[in-house]
């Protein structure tokens, strides 16, 4: 039986709703009591530093990852409680951009951006090849690039492919993990420009995992912070910020002020203070 | 895969810290083992299931058996050939001590397909596709591409593993008849062109010994050790570590897993073929 989220969600209700998430990896907790609800429309950017199980929170939202405890809904229907033929079907609602690309090495370019649309439509191949163009016109990338492989092209450009390939479909959900890690800024601000244009063409609901607080800025219209469990004390919330972007620099909390600042001086200070304890 | 905390639940000093310490590594060994097989035995279920359910597509299935069937077949047949001549060299001193040469071919491909033909295909596929399966699915989970897939509505396990299971276990023997014929070739030719036993002789004693029912039990047994290879394998790439080294490790512990189960089955399947064997033909096979 498919589990229904707290409250039943009509067309205005929030698209994904997180429910006291908790996810464990070999005994260890990655994410404790996440409540999250986003709404249609809406682009969440998920920051926070290395580790704080930001990636881990955005491969549970699309089922990839299994919660230990609590839920995620979507559109009301809990996830983790679904057959696997519907967890598919709900899948072909998600695009998923992946930090490295991900794109698969045995496939062109061409075969990549299309994978999606031969698995799910019923489209010919003169159809799919003309999608494909467009796809990857989108992203700035010329037809010549079709028949490469992903060996073939530049960080930059794998990632380009990579957003093509997850709006293949048209999705409704976008998931950007570390859309703009390991880019020169140029590029950076290319990718952002294309999450902004993708938005524009068709109507979608993004989450961003991102440390890059240019497209937290640029792009996001609510970021949330979440803080490595490690660092928590016992019982405090993990999601330490949830607000506007402009609203992040004028934060309370100076753990989301001095992240959103790169200041280091009191983490430095932490570890000289670890190091001199254990020489001692 | 879930692991345990090795984290010694005692660790106070002297004996009964130690004896403490022990029971907790041999049994976090032993649920570890556990997790494992029920891990292993989960991942067999979902293969067998998309299986009877949804047959893959064919441009993943015509790949797959390019790679495993056709890339294969001189490997094997070269070392099948190898097999049968060394198997002549062996042999002719002891035969020759009895005057029973003529015996030499009975005994080389009885030898050879039931038993050494599809040890040895199973051996050479575990080597060379095995690996290299384990070390490409370990590379697409190291580099998310088997996320990609699920994320894009592809169950994985449909996508990359059913062919590759059904690659392994529908050529292996095609792949065991290719050695059993190159290693009779391989032994007579080098029993009748540089031993000079008479071929007449040669072959009708193969003949006369060699039973449809061994060649049969060579190409069944090889079904097992296919579809063994290919999921312990797959099951090893899907559950790879991170970085360069979990890939490597994964590759390695693809063949030597296939190798231990391929000589546990066949010891198995030796013993049931037997039995099966003396109850269909309670006479037993003739003797020399």
């Amino acid at each position: 039986m498919v589990r229904a989220s707290p409250d039943k969600t009509d067309s205005a209700g929030p698209l994904v709703c997180i429910e006291a998430l908790c996810v464990d990896f070999h005994r260890h907790q990655v994410l404790r009591d996440i409540y999250l609800r986003i709404a249609r429309g809406q682009t969440v950017a998920i920051i926070g530093e290395s580790g704080c199980g930001k990636t881990v929170l955005l491969k549970t939202i699309i089922g990839l990852l299994r919660p230990t405890r609590g839920a995620v809904y979507l559109d009301g229907r809990d996830l983790a409680s679904l057959a696997e033929s519907e967890l598919t079907r709900e899948r072909t609602r998600f695009g998923f951009v992946f930090q490295q690309a991900a794109l698969f090495d045995s496939m062109t370019i061409a075969q990549n951006v299309a994978f999606p649309l031969r698995q799910h439509t019923t489209k010919s191949t003169a159809e799919i090849r003309e999608i494909v163009g467009a796809r990857l016109a989108e992203v700035g990338l010329p037809e010549s690039v079709m028949m490469k492989k992903p060996a073939e092209l530049s960080g930059g450009m794998r990632k380009r492919v990579g957003l093509a390939r997850a709006l293949a479909l048209e999705p409704e959900i976008v998931l950007y993990d570390e859309p703009t890690t390991g880019l020169d800024p140029i590029m950076s601000d290319v990718i952002n420009e294309l999450i902004l244009t993708a938005r524009r063409h068709h109507p979608v609901t993004s989450v961003i995992v991102t440390h890059d607080m240019q497209t937290a800025q640029k792009v996001a219209d609510r970021v949330v912070m979440l803080y490595p469990i490690s660092r928590l004390r016992e019982g405090k919330p993990q999601v330490i910020f949830d607000g506007t972007p402009a609203e992040l620099t004028r934060a309370a909390d100076r753990r989301v002020t001095q992240f959103v600042r790169g200041e280091a001086r009191e983490r430095l200070m932490e570890m000289r203070q670890s190091n001199g304890m254990l020489d001692d | 895969m879930a692991s345990v905390s090795t984290t010694p639940p005692n660790s106070g000093q002297g004996i009964l810290g130690t004896i403490a310490d022990l029971v907790a590594d041999i049994g976090a060994l032993a649920v570890d083992a556990t997790v494992g097989l029920g891990n292993f035995s989960l991942f067999v279920f979902r293969t067998l299931r998309w299986l009877l359910t949804r047959m893959p597509r064919r441009e993943t299935v015509l790949p797959a058996f390019y790679q495993i069937g056709v890339l294969s077949l001189p490997v094997v047949a070269l070392t099948g050939t190898f097999i049968g001549m060394v198997l002549a060299v062996q042999a002719y001193g002891q035969f020759k001590m009895l005057h029973m040469e003529t015996r030499l071919g009975a005994v080389i491909n009885i030898s050879l397909v039931r038993e050494l033909g599809p040890v040895l295909a199973a051996t050479m596929l575990a080597g060379r596709v095995g690996s290299a399966m384990a070390a490409e699915l370990g590379t697409m989970r190291v580099t998310e591409q088997i996320d990609a897939l699920a994320s894009m509505g592809a169950n994985p396990i449909h996508y990359l593993v059913v062919p590759r299971f059904l690659g392994c276990l529908l050529l292996i023997p095609a792949l065991t008849i290719m050695a059993d014929f190159m290693g009779i070739v391989g032994g007579a030719m080098y029993a009748v062109r540089y031993l000079s036993i008479d071929s007449h002789h040669y072959w009708e004693n193969a003949q006369m010994y060699v039973r449809v029912f061994d060649v049969f039990a060579g190409v069944f047994k090889s079904l097992f050790f296919g579809a063994a290879i290919a999921l312990i394998s797959c099951h090893r790439g899907f559950h790879c570590d991170p970085g360069a080294e979990g890939v490597g490790r994964a590759a390695t512990s693809a063949f030597v897993y296939s190798f231990v189960v391929i000589l546990l089955l066949d010891l198995m399947l030796a013993i049931i073929l037997d039995a099966v064997y003396f109850t269909i033909w309670p006479e037993g096979p003739k003797m020399f």
